[in-house]
């Protein structure tokens, strides 16, 4: 959903800078992973708000169901039965989605002008209408997110409901959820907040509870306060240091400057070969022989 | 010998194959290079935009995979390095400074040709096998994450080496006089050929003589 172009911090596959002269807020979600208790209340309501529906899959004995993000299921729980400390069971519920990186991967990968864009409130949109379809935001994403639906060939995934967002709510997820796992706000406003849960947390016990906003990818607008901030991947594979891939750093930086230039040196040297050393001729009087 | 004489190079259906290859390579150079670099984007225009592009890359692509194989096998046995090859390849400045007096001669194809078409062969298996693992959305999602960066990366590597290779080799024929209408026409002169293979000439010459000399040989034998 395009909210105003003047709005617009980032563009895929655009080397001109964004309008800026509008400052808006920077916004996030807090995910607050120790509240959770699973109900999938925000599946289900990210489903209803942006009239999503899922093929109906199989029960394979867990509780992940859909088993894995698709094109109509934006967010999904991940359940992981953990042994942080030997005897001490815990069931980790991490909700899966879009993180809204400041440094987003699937930007920086996109060929397409326009198909991402990264709000100046911090928000990662996908605009459909401009994708190709070529998967290069499943390629940058750290977070395996970007899912490309099969009937119509394009990318989706979390849009942290911009739409709601431009019109001053919040998002679906953050609205229906029972416990307040999930609030909504200035990144200002999160941090703090965390800050009290995380206080907390460290009071019931939980000594290496902390705030996950990756520096790798800048900072998300997606966070988690986790209680072992320490050991990340304790939640379904959550990555340590998520960050662009030098891979597509390389990928990216090098087609985007040397190999183009490359390819423009190459044909000017040919014709200033030319230019300078003549056509490669035979001699007219080698003909008689 | 009369300066009209011509020696053929190329048969109609070599002249076919390699033009088939030349049409499916800058087909698919044009639609591939509109996501290499945002500059290029409009590229994709001549294919009805950014989607068609990605649709239609991988298809010319195979097309120009299979052409390309096919001339391969047919050049092949001219591909072979020989002793000659050496003495030429140490003369290479000269050859770009166009000073032919002092190049030494080759066979059908120089060392600088041999070469280019070796570097292509490579470069057309590689884009093939990372193609193949990024190839939205008939087979990109077998693959890991993973597999797709170095797939990608690999990609673009060797599409720019694959372009260059094609600047090097059409302005060769451009500089070349004579070498597009030995393409196009499948002849070449006689002087042509002695001034730029002329260890080929040399064979074609002597091939020539040698029927000549049993033909001959047959009708005195018959009157």
């Amino acid at each position: 959903m395009a909210l105003q172009s003047l709005d617009i911090s980032a563009r895929s596959a655009t080397t001109t800078p964004a309008p800026q002269a509008r400052k808006t807020v920077e916004l996030a979600k807090l995910i607050d992973i120790s509240k959770c208790i699973g109900c999938k209340a925000c599946q289900v309501a990210c489903q209803e708000w942006n009239d999503l529906r899922d093929t109906v899959g199989r029960n394979v004995g867990v509780y992940d169901n859909p088993a894995d993000l698709t094109a109509q299921s934006w967010t999904i729980m991940r359940y992981a039965e953990v042994e942080p400390a030997p005897g001490k069971l815990q069931w980790l519920i991490r909700k899966d989605g879009c993180m809204h990186c400041s440094d987003p991967g699937c930007l920086a990968s996109c060929p397409a002008p326009g198909a991402i864009v990264k709000y100046s409130n911090g928000i990662v949109d996908f605009h459909q209408e401009n994708c190709t379809g070529c998967g290069y935001c499943i390629i940058g994403c750290p977070f395996n997110i970007p899912r490309i639906s099969a009937e119509d060939g394009k990318a989706y995934k979390c849009t942290l409901c911009s739409d709601r967002v431009a019109v001053g709510t919040e998002p679906a997820c953050a609205k229906v959820c029972p416990t307040g796992a999930i609030v909504f706000g200035s990144k200002k406003d999160m941090h703090q907040h965390a800050a009290e849960r995380i206080l907390d947390l460290k009071e019931r016990g939980f000594a290496q509870a902390g705030l996950y906003d990756p520096p790798g990818v800048e900072g998300t607008h997606v966070m988690y306060v986790l209680h072992h901030a320490d050991k990340p991947e304790l939640y379904s594979g959550l990555p340590r240091e998520p960050m662009l891939s030098p891979l597509v750093g390389l990928w990216k930086g090098f087609a985007k400057t040397v190999m183009n230039a490359g390819l423009a040196a190459a044909v000017l040297a040919a014709f200033f070969h030319y230019v300078s050393q003549g056509p490669n001729k035979e001699h007219e009087e080698e003909e008689v022989a | 010998m009369n300066r009209e004489q011509v020696i053929r190079r190329y048969t109609g259906s070599e002249r076919c194959n390699h033009w088939l290859l030349a049409l499916s390579f800058i087909l698919t150079a044009l639609s591939g290079l509109g996501f290499f670099h945002p500059g290029l984007c409009w590229l994709t225009n001549l294919f009805g935009g950014g989607t068609w592009a990605r649709i239609l890359h991988p298809y010319f692509a195979v097309v120009m995979v299979v052409v390309f194989l096919v001339w391969m096998i047919r050049i092949w046995k001219y591909l072979r390095f020989t002793t000659a090859d050496r003495k030429w390849a140490v003369h290479i400045p000269d050859m770009l400074r166009n000073r032919m007096d002092k190049v030494p001669p080759s066979g059908k194809y120089n060392f600088g040709q041999k070469m280019l078409a070796r570097t292509q062969l490579v470069l057309i298996l590689l884009l093939l096998l990372t193609g193949v693992v990024i190839w939205q959305p008939l087979f990109a999602d077998a693959f890991s994450v993973f597999s797709r960066r170095i797939a990608v990366l690999t990609h673009s590597i060797a599409a720019f080496v694959a372009v260059l290779s094609l600047i090097v080799h059409v302005y060769a024929a451009i500089w070349t006089k004579g070498a597009v209408s030995g393409m196009v026409l499948g002849r070449v002169s006689t002087a042509w050929a002695r001034y730029h293979n002329r260890l080929w000439y040399e064979e074609k010459m002597q091939v020539a003589h040698d029927a000549q000399a049993s033909s001959a040989f047959g009708e005195k034998a018959a009157g």
